[in-house]
């Protein structure tokens, strides 16, 4: 029925659907009937203090995590049925960098190259290497680089594979300037269009300039959903503190 | 065929990663050198006493520095933090699952191939026969079958250099037993059809372990 770029023919269909979301640890819950959709080619970004469930619901996004109950439907399959499908058209970007640090970048892109079956990867990697300036250190071990470095692998690693979509929990931890601004041009641009990006950070100036909406998750709910064009800094700041206590 | 491949390139870089570090095949094979010497001092002396107590020690050696091998399995994947990144992959979990074993299949031959000819040299027993080498192999894939499934479970617990073996060594007993057994008969020269029992036990368990944790590996990793 659908397309593979995510759309039904003739009806579009969001990039991401997330319908009654329910995640719970034991007794804990750390999501509690979790509702959005993300439209094609939209940066969403969700902000929410410490435990709001902004990981876990980045993981369940990412199919790492099985929801408890309710449904994520991406481009049009649902995660429970289609994990496997859906996994290659995401990117992952945590401050976990998922590199190996025994490892040179090379051999560690090369390794996710064969996991993502990428065409042709020494041309794919030099290229994503390219576009986060690392170039001159592929061959170098990932634990002899900086914090700053890794991350930007990290990034490289994320679009190996050309993901329609990239999923970010809080990827600016240890990145400098200059790797933000790689950040901000690589997660949005995509040949022939933009990503669909959804992104969990606690840095309430950066979220809003990378975002074109932004959603509020305190103790497992969505409090607070507003379009970044309606809304500038000191009005986040506000909702942000009346809604997180 | 993108199943075996994929698994292959988890086996890759598990041995492209050890082979910078040497952590696993190094610390297993020192503690099995260790135990196969200090048995022989403990029971030097005697041939007949040497040639009963041999299969024994050769198991105990394997299984512990088999145990010392699988704990780092996971614990480098938990460590590096990267069984995220295996887990976001387009694979089934099964597949991550395939080439940990395949890997820890491995390093255990590894230290098997180094740590034998030792054994033979200091137990002066014919180590080096078809028999041998078929106990030995179906013991091992028995072995790290279930060992790389409770190495996931264990990875996740706090204490999990205890915890591995506190789990894993009551199921592998069959195993252990069935190899030791097998081991002796084959040290004191009787035919195939001796050990025929002991080999059946063992490729049975072989399938099964397989199989088993093969189907349970993707609710071992799930947090």
């Amino acid at each position: 029925m659908e397309a593979a770029d995510g759309h039904f023919t003739g009806i579009r269909v969001p990039a991401i659907a997330v319908k009654g979301l329910t995640k719970s640890f034991g007794s804990h819950l750390a999501l509690r009937g979790v509702e959005f959709r993300v439209e094609a080619g939209e940066a969403v970004v969700i902000f929410g203090p410490n435990g709001a469930g902004k990981t876990t619901l980045i993981k369940i996004l990412a199919t790492i995590m099985n929801p408890s109950s309710g449904e994520v439907i991406i481009n049009g399959l649902t995660t429970r049925d289609n994990a496997e499908k859906i996994r290659r058209g995401i990117g992952v970007i945590t401050h976990q960098t998922f590199l190996y640090s025994n490892l040179t970048a090379f051999e560690n892109l090369d390794f996710y190259c064969r996991l993502y079956d990428v065409p042709r990867p020494r041309e794919r990697i030099e290229e994503v290497a390219a576009t986060v300036d690392m170039t001159s250190r592929l061959h170098d071990r990932i634990g002899t680089l900086s914090r700053g470095m890794q991350q930007r692998l990290s990034i490289a690693r994320a679009l190996l594979h050309g993901p329609s979509i990239l999923l970010l929990d809080e990827p600016e931890t240890g990145l400098d300037q200059q790797a933000v601004a790689i950040l901000r041009q690589a997660v949005t641009v995509e040949k022939g269009g933009r990503r669909t990006v959804v992104l969990t950070t606690h840095n309430l100036e950066r979220g809003l300039e990378l975002s074109d909406r932004l959603l509020i998750l305190a103790r497992g709910k969505i409090v607070f959903e507003k379009t970044t064009r309606t809304l500038d800094l000191s009005g986040l700041k506000e909702a942000y503190h009346q809604y997180t206590g | 065929m993108s199943f075996l491949r994929k698994a292959l390139a988890i086996t890759r870089k598990d041995i492209l990663s050890e082979f910078r570090t040497r952590e696993i095949i190094f610390s297993a094979l020192l503690f099995a050198l260790l135990v196969i010497i200090t048995f022989n001092f403990a029971f030097g002396g005697s041939q007949e006493t040497l040639s009963v107590v041999a299969p024994g020690i050769l198991w105990v050696t394997f299984t512990f520095a088999g145990i010392l091998s699988l704990n780092r399995s996971f614990v480098a994947e938990k460590e590096e933090n990267c069984l995220e990144g295996l887990m976001v992959a387009p694979m089934s979990r099964e597949v991550i699952y395939a080439g940990k074993t395949l890997g820890s299949l491995l390093f255990m031959i590894v230290i098997e191939i180094i740590a034998l000819p030792v054994f033979a040299i200091l137990f002066d027993l014919p180590v080096f026969s078809a028999q041998i080498v078929t106990v030995t192999l179906l013991a091992t894939i028995g072995f790290v079958a279930v060992g790389t499934l409770f190495s996931a479970l264990a990875v996740n617990t706090k204490a999990r250099e205890m915890v591995l073996p506190i789990l894993f060594l009551p199921v592998v007993v069959p195993v252990i037993i069935s190899a030791v057994e097998a081991s002796g008969l084959a040290l004191s020269g009787e035919p195939w059809g001796e050990l025929a029992p002991w080999l059946q036990i063992l490729g049975a368990f072989d399938v099964i372990f397989l199989v088993v944790s093969f189907w349970v590996f993707s609710y071992a990793i799930e947090e």
